[in-house]
This record gives C-alpha cells, sequence and structure tokens, in this order.
C-alpha cells in the first residue's frame, strides 16, 4: 500500500486519542473512586499520585480534538454538534474535576473541602460517561445531509450509548485501581486490589456486551465480523481479549506483579480501539462519511504531519521522563516524593 | 424563527463564544505576563543571589499556579467551541486554522503542561539551573501559545494565502502568507504588551495594597513595587504606540471597523474630526451629542489636516458591525491605557523625589488601577471581534453561515450552564486568589509546600499530615 497521507493521519488521530485514554483514564478513574476512600488521607495520596501530570495528560484530548479538526474538519464539524449535549456535559465536567486539584488544597473549611471532592468524583464521572456515549452515538451512525448534521436532538441517548458510557465509567474505574495496586501500599493497596476484581469482572462485561450489540447496529458492521471467511481474521481481536482477560484475573486473584494488571488492562483498552478502527474502518462518520471525504486538503495535513512526526516523539520523551521523575510506591507519611 | 429568550441561535452561538473566550483570556494574559515575570525573578535570583527575588518568586508562583490551571481548563472548553457552536466555520475554515491550532498544542501545550511541575515544585529536585529552565520553558510556552492563536486570530482579520475549492472550504496556498497575515505581527505585538501590563497592574496594585497596610518597610514589597513601576513606565507609552500602530494597520486593511471605532458615520471630504464621546444612533446613521475635536482624526491617521476620511456610509448596512459596542469598548481600552501612562509617569515623578514607598495617593491609584488592564484587554477584543461583524472571516464568510445547526434552545441552555458553572468555580478560584494576595510575603515566604498543601504537582506534603505531625515535609 503506497503511502497515504490520509491514512496516517487516522492512524496518528487514533493514537493521540488512545495515549489520552491510557494517560487520562486511570486519572479520571481515581475520581470515579473516590467515593469509595472516604478517608481524606488515602484521598490525599490519590490525587496527589496524579497532581504532577493531570493538565499533560488532558492535553492530549486537546490534541485529539484539534487533530480532528485540522486533519478531518468535516468530521469534527460533523460529530460535535451530533453530540453536542455531550461533549458540553464533558467539559464541564473537566472543569469541575480539573479545578478540584488546586482548589481541594486551598479551602479552609472541612465544607468547601468536601464540596471540592465531589465536584473531583461528579466531574470525573460525568466526563468518563459522556466519552463512553459520544464513542457510542458514533458508532451507532449519525444522519448527515449534505455536509451537516441532521438528526435530532436526542439521537445520542439510546441504550447502547448508555452501555456504552457506563462501561466507560467501568473501565476508566479499573484503570484508577490498578494504578492504584502499583503506586500504593498497605491497606489502599488491598482494597485497590478487591476493587480491581470486581471492576474487572464487569470492565469485561461491558466489552462482552458492546461487542454483542454492535454488529447489529449496521449491516456493514455485521458483514465485517460475522461473515466467513473474513471472520477468521477479525477473531483474533476476540480471542486477545479472552487471553487478556483470563490473565488479569489469574493475576488479581492468585497475585502477582505490582505494575502487571496495569499493563494488562491497558492491552484490553488497546483492543477495543483495534475492534472498532475494524468496525468503523473506513468511516469516520458511520455510515455516511468515510475518512478520504472528511479529509483536509493534502496541503492542511502536509503541513501538520512534518510537524507532528517530529514533535510527539519529543512530547512523549518528556512525558516519559516526568513519569520516571515520579515514579515508585507513594510514600503517605512523607507525603508524594 | 427559532428562539430562546427571544434570541436566535446565531446570536445566541456569538454570546456563548463572547462569554467562554472572554472567562478564558483572562487568566492566560495573567499567565503570559506572570510567567516572564517569574522567569525574570528566578534568573535575578541565580544572578545576584538576593534572597528578596527568591521570596517574590515563591509569593507569585501560588498565584501562577491557580491562574494556570483555571486557564488550562478553560481552554480545553475552547478547543472544542469551534465544532460545538460553529460547525459551518470548522468545516469551511478548518483545512486553514486547524492545522495553526494544531500546532499551539504541539509546541506550546505540551511545554507548558511538560515543564510546570518542575516549575513549581522542583526546585530542590532539579538543582537551581534546571528549575530556572523549565521556568524559562514554561514563560516561553505561554509565549508560543499566544503566537499561534493570534496567528489564527490575524488570518480571521486579514486573510490571504488560500484558494475556494468546490466545497467552499478554504484551501491553504502559501503558508507562510498564512501564518505572516498583515495584521499579525501587530496584533502579537499589541497583545503580549498588554499581558505584560495587565499583569504589571496586578503586581503593582498588590504591592500597594500591602504598602498601605503597613508594610512599607517590606523589602519583599517593595522590591514588588519598584519593579511594577519600572514595568509600567516602560510598557504602558509603548502600548500607546504600538496602539496607534495596530490601529494604522487596521485602517488600511478594514476600514469598516476603523469608522465603527471612531464612530463616523459620515464621509468626510476635508478632514474627519475625533469624536471623544457622543451616543452612536445607528439606525438613523448619526452621533448625538458628540463632543469632537475637528480635523484630529485625519491627523491621527497621517492623513494631514485635511485628510479625507471614509465613514460607514460608503457601505450597504448590512456590512456594518454594532458601532455602538465597538465605539464604546475602543474608548474604554484607550482611556485605560492613558490612565496607565499617567500611572507610570506619577510613579517616576515620586520616584525621581524619592518618595514611591511614602505616596498613600499614588499607592491608592495604583489598587483601583490593580484589575484595570484585565478590563482594557477585554475592551479591546471586544472592539476587534465585534468589529470585524458581520465577518467570522473577514470578506469571505459571513458570522450567519459559520454557526452550527443547532435549535436556539440547546444552544441557550448551554449557555446558562457555562454562565452559571463559570461564575461559580472561576469565581471560587479569584477568591483564593485575592486570598493569597491578600497575605503580605514575609521574610519566612516559601514555595507552595508551606501553603496549605500542594497545588498541582507532587513533592509536596498535604497539610494536614503536617499539621498530625507537627512537621513540615522534606524541604523543597
Amino acid at each position: 500500500m503506497a503511502f497515504d497521507l490520509t491514512t496516517a493521519w487516522a492512524l496518528l488521530l487514533a493514537l493521540s486519542v488512545f495515549i489520552y485514554v491510557v494517560l487520562d483514564g486511570f486519572d479520571l478513574g481515581l475520581g470515579i473512586l473516590y467515593p469509595l476512600f472516604p478517608h481524606k488521607s488515602d484521598r490525599d495520596l490519590m490525587m496527589n499520585s496524579v497532581a504532577p501530570v493531570w493538565d499533560g495528560n488532558e492535553t492530549w484530548l486537546v490534541l485529539g480534538g484539534g487533530g480532528l479538526f485540522a486533519a478531518f474538519p468535516l468530521a469534527y464539524a460533523i460529530i460535535l454538534p451530533a453530540t453536542y449535549p455531550l461533549v458540553i456535559a464533558m467539559l464541564l465536567g473537566l472543569v469541575f474535576r480539573g479545578v478540584a486539584f488546586e482548589f481541594r488544597w486551598k479551602s479552609t473549611s472541612r465544607f468547601t473541602r468536601r464540596a471540592w471532592d465531589w465536584a473531583f468524583i461528579g466531574g470525573s464521572t460525568v466526563a468518563a460517561l459522556c466519552q463512553g456515549m459520544i464513542l457510542g452515538t458514533l458508532l451507532q451512525g449519525i444522519t448527515v445531509e449534505g455536509r451537516a448534521y441532521a438528526g435530532g436532538w436526542w439521537d445520542w441517548l439510546t441504550p447502547f450509548t448508555l452501555l456504552c458510557g457506563v462501561s466507560v465509567v467501568l473501565g476508566y474505574a479499573l484503570l484508577g485501581s490498578c494504578w492504584l495496586i502499583l503506586k500504593s501500599e498497605g491497606a489502599i493497596h488491598d482494597r485497590a486490589r478487591a476493587l480491581a476484581r470486581v471492576l474487572g469482572l464487569l470492565t469485561v462485561a461491558g466489552i462482552v456486551g458492546v461487542s454483542a450489540a454492535t454488529p447489529f447496529l449496521e449491516t456493514a458492521y455485521f458483514d465485517r465480523w460475522l461473515t466467513w471467511p473474513g471472520v477468521l481474521e477479525v477473531a483474533i481481536v476476540p480471542v486477545l481479549v479472552a487471553v487478556l482477560a483470563a490473565w488479569l484475573a489469574r493475576t488479581l486473584v492468585g497475585g502477582g506483579a505490582d505494575w502487571l494488571p496495569f499493563v494488562l488492562t491497558l492491552g484490553l483498552f488497546a483492543l477495543c480501539f483495534a475492534g472498532l478502527g475494524v468496525s468503523m474502518w473506513p468511516w469516520v462518520v458511520p455510515p455516511t462519511v468515510t475518512l478520504q471525504q472528511a479529509a483536509a486538503p493534502h496541503s492542511s495535513q502536509m503541513f501538520m504531519f512534518v510537524g507532528a512526526v517530529v514533535l510527539i516523539p519529543i512530547i512523549l520523551a518528556y512525558t516519559a521522563y516526568s513519569y520516571w521523575v515520579f515514579r515508585g510506591k507513594m510514600d503517605p507519611d512523607e507525603g508524594y516524593h | 424563527m427559532d428562539t430562546f429568550l427571544g434570541l436566535d441561535a446565531t446570536l445566541l452561538a456569538r454570546i456563548q463564544f463572547g462569554f467562554t473566550v472572554s472567562f478564558h483570556f483572562i487568566f492566560p494574559s495573567i499567565s503570559i505576563g506572570l510567567a516572564s515575570y517569574l522567569a525574570v525573578l528566578n534568573g535575578l535570583y541565580l544572578w545576584r543571589g538576593d534572597e528578596v527575588y527568591l521570596r517574590l518568586f515563591n509569593y507569585w508562583l501560588k498565584i501562577f499556579a491557580i491562574a494556570f490551571g483555571m486557564g488550562v481548563v478553560s481552554g480545553i472548553v475552547m478547543s472544542y467551541q469551534f465544532g460545538t457552536n460553529w460547525s459551518g466555520f470548522s468545516d469551511l475554515a478548518g483545512p486553514v486554522v486547524g492545522p495553526l491550532m494544531a500546532y499551539e498544542v504541539l509546541t506550546a501545550f505540551f511545554l507548558e503542561a511538560g515543564f510546570l511541575g518542575i516549575m513549581l515544585f522542583g526546585r530542590r529536585r532539579v538543582g537551581p539551573g534546571l528549575h530556572f529552565f523549565a521556568t524559562l520553558m514554561v514563560a516561553v510556552g505561554t509565549a508560543i501559545s499566544a503566537t499561534w492563536i493570534l496567528s489564527v486570530n490575524s488570518w480571521m482579520q486579514t486573510p490571504q494565502g488560500f484558494a475556494m475549492n468546490a466545497d467552499g472550504q478554504f484551501v491553504p496556498e502559501d503558508w507562510w502568507q498564512i501564518v505572516f497575515t498583515p495584521s499579525f505581527p501587530y496584533r502579537l505585538a499589541h497583545t503580549l504588551t498588554a499581558s505584560y501590563l495587565a499583569t504589571a497592574f496586578i503586581v503593582g496594585g498588590v504591592a500597594a495594597w500591602h504598602l498601605l497596610r503597613g508594610e512599607a518597610h517590606n523589602a519583599v514589597v517593595r522590591k514588588m513595587a519598584s519593579m511594577a513601576l519600572w514595568m509600567i513606565v516602560i510598557t504602558a507609552p509603548l502600548q500607546v504606540v504600538l496602539g496607534h500602530e495596530h490601529g494604522l494597520n487596521t485602517y488600511e486593511h478594514q476600514p469598516v471597523k476603523i469608522s465603527a471605532m471612531e464612530g463616523h458615520f459620515e464621509s468626510h471630504e476635508d478632514g474627519a474630526p475625533l469624536i471623544l464621546f457622543g451616543i452612536p444612533d445607528q439606525e438613523a446613521g448619526e452621533m448625538r451629542y458628540d463632543i469632537s475635536v475637528p480635523h484630529l482624526s485625519s491627523v491621527i491617521f497621517g492623513l494631514g489636516w485635511n485628510g479625507a476620511m471614509d465613514g460607514l456610509d460608503v457601505v450597504p448596512d448590512t456590512e456594518e458591525p454594532p458601532v455602538a459596542v465597538v465605539f464604546w469598548s475602543f474608548r474604554v481600552m484607550v482611556g485605560i491605557g492613558f490612565l496607565m501612562v499617567g500611572i507610570g509617569l506619577w510613579g517616576l515623578w515620586a520616584r525621581f523625589r524619592g518618595n514611591v514607598y511614602a505616596s498613600p495617593m499614588l499607592w491608592r491609584a495604583m489598587i483601583a488601577m490593580g484589575p484595570s488592564g484585565l478590563v482594557a484587554v477585554i475592551a479591546g477584543w471586544i472592539t476587534t471581534e465585534v468589529g470585524r461583524q458581520p465577518y467570522v472571516v473577514y470578506g469571505q464568510l459571513r458570522t450567519a453561515d459559520a454557526v452550527s445547526p443547532l435549535g436556539a434552545s440547546a444552544v441557550g441552555w448551554s449557555l446558562i450552564a457555562f454562565i452559571v458553572i463559570y461564575f461559580a468555580v472561576f469565581g471560587a478560584g479569584v477568591a483564593y486568589i485575592l486570598r493569597l494576595m491578600h497575605r503580605a510575603p514575609s521574610p519566612v515566604e516559601r514555595g507552595p509546600r508551606s501553603s496549605s498543601g500542594p497545588t498541582r504537582s507532587a513533592g509536596v506534603t498535604p497539610q494536614a499530615q503536617i499539621d498530625a505531625k507537627g512537621h513540615p515535609g522534606p524541604a523543597e
């Protein structure tokens, strides 16, 4: 296959959204798990474990949005009005949880501190739910006329989108608990392990549910996933999901390295991404607009591509460096150092 | 027509964008200025070894952390506003402005986020040299960010370097021309200087507040006041010059905007007057109760005593921006600008007489002027953005054709949500900032660690743990 700039951009954007999910997933997940850790000292430790990195993490969401705008402006112009209430709710959720990182430490009374705790919980949960529902809305198909969204104002609210939303909330909570397994010791660590067992089960149930419903949303999805002989090629994705799920179950129940659950969960997310790609390809707005149709002119994509290829590795390098600086277990006695 | 509280979807979308972007831009204005100020303080401390600079650095760092955080979250909203409310613009102009904004993310946002943690909490961890470098990177990041987004805005004001395709999309032809449009250098210089000036007045106002409250012998406060006054006396006159140059540039490329700013409804063949004040009546097409200086407008624009200037009567009514908004916001900005020059001269005079730290009237004036820079910044943006109407891409794409196909109620309710939540959340943030400002910098001023817990980054000990154990965490 010859080098195709539009495909390259699709892959680059998928990568940037995936990095976002990897990085902000556990970060939002900690907010979702907050109600299950009512003690202030646990909450301090959880928030401190992501405080150095959260705004770098969210920058990947800005890159995802900005990249879609730049490389596939038509898709951006259709998807955002189609998911309008979800996008607005997600953004406001991110506002609440983002400022909570600052304000929680500045509050002088118990009441205001609790209020910012709830801003963190509510903001994180709403943002995760909306991200899942946006994905569900996209996957179930968007009504387009000409170059604009032409569906109703409640199209984004269906049992399927709710299933997607809840699954993402559970998946992020799983990532959050795996992050705690990695970063904490003692009681909080044991608690996180116990939670991860339940959340792992629920997340896999969510993956199975969404996967089972997807082929029936569009005939093209059905053909891709369930007709002979293509099924032989795509079946690798669910098979790998099963393998990783079993492995995750084993390490969570039987015990194993503290980094393993986190990495295995990331693997599950990566497979879900691959499955999503199998379903949607070559559409960017199923079932009408393809990547090629939505692509920005060659000159736009090329101008950015040059910069992205040079800059993204540099960004990844200093992001990795900052994680390296803050590596290791949290020490609750000395604060995070 | 589909309306919400009597307003149509396009107007609601404009109000929503204006509201969210105005609220947002307050924070970058502060963080552009403060990041540079902090880099200078950090550098001076390294160079001179004077403890005062370190204390000043730590004092303003806490305030910076909150302002920056609010800038981040309100900025994420902006990156999606183009798609949610302006999908027509996104589709048609995305090929040109999208890549510029993607570059802003790649070159600026990641840079700021990447070095912020070290800047806030890392002095002891990485050593003073690398810490200074991190501060510098954050400052550079804010300036790079401003550069890209002003390039986008300038292209929308004075578009060039593009062609149109069959779908009506703007297709980039010459990136050099797109990035460097005629209004870009002026807008960039004017906006960056505005951020520095606004920050100087905030810093000066805080210093004056403490001078007035019995801290006149606090060396940290004196240094703060002195640095702010020097900054003001240099940048305020510079800003007047830059604003004038920017105006000349606008007259060349967007003369209709100038007509609205000047309130010139009628063309003047032999010398246009400078209207100081008046009540614009756009329907009647005249300025009521005006107080004017004859010929002065023509002189200001370099056209000579009797230079002819076109008025709004040379364009159809449908091409006119809302005059009253532009006319008044321009006067607010310019009025504040001249007051700022006055404060700068007053400070210079007090310094010359050797009694800067014994001039309560000057301090009171500086406190009153503390937020004036931010007011001027917003007024200036209202002037240039409303003055561009009815176009979103000047002369090329009408605002009405750029809006999303949304119902008025969808835009209206989300607008209400933004207004309520922004005032609640950012109101709380501003209250926390004011509380930090209210506290005088003390001789034992430390980094964010010694305030009530970590602000944003790691390497910190939560206050509760300090309290419980009765000793602070490891020194920073």
